[in-house]
């Protein structure tokens, strides 16, 4: 194995019948992270039900009840690897149901996947897969436009795919936007480039993904270290240690660094940072390290190790895009748990603002709840300061999750503004 | 670290610190968490990640192993040096006793691995255990793949596939009521080819019996099983001597070897890369009835 392999997290999101489980069936196949038993199932089941050709899609989907109803529900994991990546893919289903699983794939994504029919275009919902990844902050877009084998692939259905699809992203924070022609089930400019379309100079997808370049993604300028447990063995060998565990959130800590602890404002220098055994010289997102200080401070989980001028301010007013994930509806003065980074605390809901019609990006102001699956401005009141930045600027301290206090159940995800 | 400049980690470096930051905060929310510790290659990275979360203190939860009875000798003596180095402490749930007790039932139609679901199940509830870390892994087979890494168990230890909560960003859920439990998954993102390349960088110590050796073997329904007391022979079987390894080690008769001269990890690697056929359908008995087995199995509260 290669060291050097590094990690692609990616969502994918297509409309029932764009081709997604095709061509996820054959990434998986062409990189050899299908097995001989599970290829031998589905060649049984794809003839038992009288297909003339291997149904690739068989290989992807997950539980029985949700193979008998013939639809993917839920976000699935899927794995395979190059000599260059190792991939992991959240496969979400695309309907408009389903937005929650959606927001659950797109937020560990480095790079979202969205599968259109050539013969279709843009559709409704081909925006809206679009608005949910820019809404979570997904760095990376790559728009595959399917099926070039039925529109003979023809360039120009591929140009007005995408002007319509540039024009529509331009409204939207799209950092970085890649438009890939492709045809799943023949292969064409899946893993090889096709020569079926001399037109289309760009790389194949597995190409692309295998070389977009996310290291420059993270937040390595704003030290945010949320500390999780503090390390303190109960050993003579160790008596006097006090180890900080957490993981990197943003910036790039080494020892020396002058840093500040949130929510105190108590100051100190890094005394050395230990990954297991061994003091290493810096540690950047999203490494799982130990903080020692110079000097003995009470740092506790929930505290956050920042830089004395750089650093979030404590709020306990939160605005925030809340994604709502469950049947009863958010509604105002509804109290819930919520949990940001490592700290937890209870929020009053103060204000809905407005929600977000995600097909038309509409703002619906007369709004007083927000159902199922849908999307809103909301203004949190919480019991203790949050150590937050905004979401644009860093995933994980913009980031929190609410919680229904008496069934236990994450009823809502929100990215801070 | 591998990598230095670009603050880009290897993905080995990047799920090392995913299950880390995992193991953390279970200890850090959860009560009373315990890893289940089946022997195999799998629950032995959990615990190398366990040591390196907490380190230099101790693992600060125990490890449980239900014993079927029917375990490999060497894995025993393996998990019993990890025990000792780590100075946890280990409890055994034994399926024979829990028959015994009339726990669970032996109808000697249902495999041992099954009775473990109801042996495993009892230790939880005996014991008060909130979390209970496994190592199942989402590549692992199909009905894996939607799994949360917080698993949530209701208090007849069942999973509900249909009910699972949203896991977002690396924000878990840890909230349970009286009575009920979280399987906890750190390893959910690495795949087999994952775990022994970490094997081999961290050199892990393992059972012996997944590097190649030689042994008395036999065939059963298209596996090779490996001759014991516990494994009476039937008609027309046949014991003969093979170079052989394994790739789950499970209940000794229910778990199959294959044939190979891979002794190292890097000739296991390799192996793995070009192997044709799942971890699971090669080898293990008890996953082959139907393509459903496991998420049914799942649904009872199996890990
Ligand atoms: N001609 C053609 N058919 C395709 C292509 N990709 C997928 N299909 C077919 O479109 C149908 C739906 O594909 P599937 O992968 O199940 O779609 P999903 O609902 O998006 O997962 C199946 O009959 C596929 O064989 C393609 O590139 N060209």
């Amino acid at each position: 194995m290669d060291e050097q392999m590094d990690l692609l997290r990616f969502a994918t999101a297509g409309s029932v019948d764009d081709g997604k489980s095709t061509l996820i069936g054959r990434l998986l196949l062409d990189s050899k992270a299908i097995f001989e038993d599970q290829l031998a199932s589905v060649e049984a089941t794809s003839k038992s039900r009288g297909y003339d050709y291997t149904d690739l899609a068989l290989l992807t989907d997950g539980l029985r009840s949700e193979r008998e109803q013939g639809i993917t529900i839920d976000v699935a994991y899927r794995y395979f690897a190059t000599p260059r990546r190792k991939f992991i893919i959240a496969d979400t289903p695309g309907h408009v149901q389903y937005t929650r699983n959606m927001v659950t794939g797109a937020s560990t994504a480095d790079l979202g996947l969205v599968l259109v029919d050539a013969r279709q275009g843009m559709t409704e919902q081909s925006r809206r897969h679009a608005v949910l990844l820019s809404l979570l902050r997904v760095p990376h877009l790559v728009l595959a436009v399917n099926k070039m084998d039925l529109v003979d692939y023809d360039e120009e259905v591929y140009n007005q795919i995408h002007r319509d699809f540039t024009a529509f992203t331009s409204k939207l924070t799209v950092p970085d936007l890649t438009i890939i022609p492709i045809s799943a089930l023949q292969g064409d400019n899946v893993v090889t480039r096709s020569d079926k379309m001399p037109w289309y100079e760009g790389p194949s997808l597995l190409h692309h993904l295998e070389h977009v370049y996310v290291a420059s993604d993270r937040d390595l300028v704003d030290t945010r270290f949320p500390v999780q447990y503090v390390v303190r063995p109960k050993s003579d060998k160790w008596h006097d240690y006090r180890g900080y565990a957490g993981r990197v959130a943003g910036g790039v800590m080494k020892k020396g660094d002058e840093v500040m602890v949130l929510p105190s404002g108590l100051t100190s220098r890094i005394a050395g940072i230990d990954l297991f055994d061994k003091e290493i010289d810096e540690a950047y997102p999203p490494m799982s390290v130990s903080v020692r200080l110079e000097d003995d401070l009470d740092v506790s989980r929930g505290d956050m190790i920042c830089r004395p001028k750089n650093a979030p301010t404590p709020s306990q007013d939160i605005d925030a895009m809340v994604s709502w994930m469950v049947p009863e509806p958010m509604r105002v003065k509804r109290k819930l748990a919520i949990k940001h980074t490592t700290r937890t605390a209870r929020a009053l809901v103060k204000n809905i603002q407005y929600r977000l019609d995600i097909n038309t990006l509409h703002r619906d102001q007369d709004t007083h709840e927000l159902g199922l699956n849908e999307i809103g401005r909301v203004q949190l009141r919480t019991t203790q300061p949050l150590l937050c930045d905004p979401y644009a600027t860093n995933r994980d301290t913009g980031s929190f999750i609410l919680i229904d206090e008496a069934t236990g159940v994450t009823v809502g995800a929100g990215m801070i503004n | 670290m591998s990598t230095q400049a670009g603050y880009q980690l290897s993905h080995l470096d990047e799920l090392e610190a995913e299950s880390i930051h995992i193991f953390r905060e279970v200890v850090a929310e959860f009560e009373k968490p315990v890893l289940m510790f089946s022997g195999g290659k799998d629950s032995i990275v959990m615990l190398r990640l366990a040591e390196k979360a907490f380190y230099p203190a101790r693992v600060p939860f125990p490890v449980l192993q239900v014993d079927t009875g029917y375990d490999f000798p060497e894995v025993i003596e393996t998990r019993d040096r990890w025990v000792e180095r780590l100075g946890v402490r280990l409890i055994i749930a034994s399926v024979e006793q829990a028959i015994k007790d009339g726990i669970v039932v032996d109808d000697g139609k249902t495999s041992r691995n099954r009775l473990q679901i109801g042996t495993l199940l009892h230790v939880i509830e005996e014991e008060g255990f909130t979390a209970a870390f496994g190592g199942g892994r989402r590549d692992e087979e199909k009905a894996r793949a939607k799994e949360r890494v917080y698993s949530h168990r209701d208090e007849f230890g069942q999973w509900d596939p249909k009910n699972q909560r949203p896991e977002l960003w690396s924000l878990y859920n840890g909230r349970i009521h009286e009575g009920e439990h979280m399987r906890i998954f750190p390893l959910s993102n690495w795949t087999e080819l994952d775990i022994w390349s970490y094997i081999g960088r961290e050199q892990i110590e393992i059972p012996s019996i997944y590097f190649a050796h030689n042994r008395r073997v036999f065939e059963r329904d298209g596996m090779l099983l490996s001759e014991s007391d516990h494994n009476p022979l039937r008609n027309a079987e046949e014991v003969k001597e093979r170079q052989v390894r394994f790739r789950t080690v499970g209940d000794l008769t229910l778990t199959g070897c294959l044939e190979s001269s891979a002794s190292t990890v890097e000739e296991i690697i390799e192996e793995v890369a070009i192997s044709r056929v799942t971890e699971r359908g090669a080898t293990r008995g008890d996953d082959r009835f139907s393509e459903a087995a496991m998420e049914d199995r799942k649904k009872e509260g199996y890990f």
